[in-house]
């Protein structure tokens, strides 16, 4: 079954999505889109890591995604705007990163697989580290989901109840490295804030507690994998992108379902 | 119980550093069990600093916090951004991070006279009834100590007295001690067993009556207090009234 590439394509854009979804649900409670961003675009960094040093991938876009949290936390506490200091290193990060690939590779390679995904040429193997990331990542969350809540509603809550919010911050900050470093392959650095946020986004609008809004993204974000990669079948369009736009079209009719109902 | 004599939390000699200022200092303060006390000061003094310091949210520069053994605290933070894109019904907040029986929740929200309010969202709620929410929150652990942090920042001022009115029923039912902070002086003063003056250390400290004479005291927030608190121990004795205009003026909100 896992011989034929559409059944592989299928099962990874599945695997991203349902992991990506309720942990982009922390994402938008904590007003961490930005964060999300650069995160993500250090990966092309991680990429010039491993084509470089001929690292492996994975591990090197893992390293390349927790060194820019590293720095944005630390650039946070000198005085820049959280949403300036996230900018400057998402958009420097992307850049380098791609200037990096350019002379680190010994190759020219196209670089639009890294760009934009390349979910048709998933193997055995990525699917293995796509699905155990996405383990680890579910795995976190709901080991960890009452004291995650605590701490992102407010930290000194979370401190009255013996919770330290900086661990939880950083179990936060551990689970979106992973979740890029799985997401590449199937939407690529410049699309992989879209499958945490906007899942997250359009299942707002329609649940009333933190759970039912988690549960609810996973459904929409599986919901848009599948049928992103079925509209990039039907009409021939890139995968990645068209897997966003259905995400889009849901967080549209989310919204026009809520104001509906008043 | 916890021996009378033994307090349920002490400070020695605190002192706390935030960004390198000294906020805190040679800050020396026991808590007796049942006892209520209020924290005044100008803004900037480290009220909120020393009550965050109770419960173990800042680093201390020096000096201890010593509490009896597994004393249970309940918190009530000055304020609390909930994000719009959280969900949240006031059942659930009250079930975080431990999950609380529905029983146990009607109880703590009637308990805080926010009985009405378990299957609201909680970005709906008014300002008092928020505080409500947060106090009944507290309440679930069974708090010895409970702590508040400007408790009736944004309640006018029957809300105030109607929450401060609670507080003190509380006391006589639960018989936890209650450290408050405000600068809501006139109003909470009045209430309080103990008021401790604080601007960076202890300026001065005793019944309400004596802090309110003190020379520090009057350095601090001008004589202008005295007559208000004279006011608001006429008011007292039919704050209850307030309360429910106050609640039903707040629902139009």
């Amino acid at each position: 079954m896992l011989d034929d590439f559409t059944t592989r394509a299928a099962l990874a854009a599945l695997g991203v999505a349902l992991a990506a979804a309720p942990l982009g649900c922390f994402v938008v409670w904590r007003r961490m889109a930005y964060f999300g961003e650069a995160t993500a675009h250090a990966a092309i960094l991680g990429v010039a890591l491993s084509l470089g040093l001929s690292l492996p991938m994975v591990p090197a876009i893992l390293v390349a995604a927790l060194v820019m949290a590293g720095a944005v936390t630390i650039l946070n506490g000198r005085g820049h705007a959280m949403d300036t200091s996230l900018g400057v290193l998402a958009h420097s990060a992307l850049a380098a990163g791609l200037v990096a690939v350019a002379l680190l590779s010994p190759v020219r390679i196209d670089l639009t697989g890294y760009l934009f995904g390349d979910i048709l040429g998933v193997n055995k193997s990525d699917l293995a580290v796509i699905w155990g990331g996405m383990a680890v990542i579910l795995g976190l969350l709901f080991w960890r989901w009452s004291a995650l809540l605590t701490a992102t509603l407010n930290p000194d809550l979370a401190r009255a109840s013996g919770i330290d919010p900086r661990r939880e911050e950083f179990g936060l900050t551990i689970a979106l490295a992973i979740a890029v470093a799985v997401a590449i392959k199937v939407v690529g650095v410049l699309l992989i804030a879209a499958l945490l946020i906007i899942p997250a986004a359009a299942a707002r609008a329609l649940t009333r507690t933190p759970e039912a809004m988690a549960m609810l993204a996973a459904l929409l974000g599986a919901t848009s994998a599948l049928g992103g990669l079925w509209v990039a079948f039907v009409l021939d369009t890139p995968t990645g992108p068209s897997i966003v736009c259905v995400a889009a079209v849901l967080f549209v009719l989310t919204t026009v379902i809520s104001a509906l109902r008043g | 119980m916890t021996d009378p004599v033994n307090p349920v939390i002490s400070a020695r000699d605190l002192s706390v550093r935030i960004g390198g200022q000294l906020v805190l200092h040679d800050v020396n303060v026991d808590i007796a069990p049942g006892e209520i006390v209020t924290i005044v000061g100008p803004n900037g003094s480290g009220k909120s600093t020393f009550l965050r310091a109770l419960i173990g949210a800042v680093p201390l520069a020096s000096g201890r916090i010593e509490k009896s053994a597994n004393l249970r605290i309940g918190y009530v933070p000055q304020k609390l951004a909930i994000d719009a894109g959280l969900p949240m019904t006031v059942n659930r907040f009250l079930s975080l991070p431990r999950r609380i029986s529905a029983a146990d929740t009607r109880a703590a929200l009637a308990r805080a006279g926010a009985a009405a309010f378990g299957e609201r969202q909680m970005a709906d709620l008014s300002g008092g009834q928020f505080q409500r929410v947060l106090l009944a929150r507290a309440l679930q652990e069974r708090p010895q100590l409970l702590l508040l942090d400007e408790a009736t920042q944004g309640l006018d001022q029957p809300g105030s007295a109607a929450f401060y009115t609670l507080i003190e029923d509380l006391r006589r039912d639960i018989g936890c001690a209650i450290v408050m902070v405000s600068h809501d002086l006139h109003v909470v003063m009045a209430a309080s067993d103990r008021v401790i003056c604080l601007n960076g250390h202890i300026c001065c400290q005793g019944t309400p009556e004596i802090v309110a004479s003190a020379p520090q005291y009057r350095a601090l927030f001008g004589s202008g207090t005295k007559g208000a608190l004279a006011l608001y121990r006429h008011e007292h004795s039919h704050s209850h009234d307030h309360d429910h205009a106050h609640d039903h003026h707040e629902a139009k909100h």
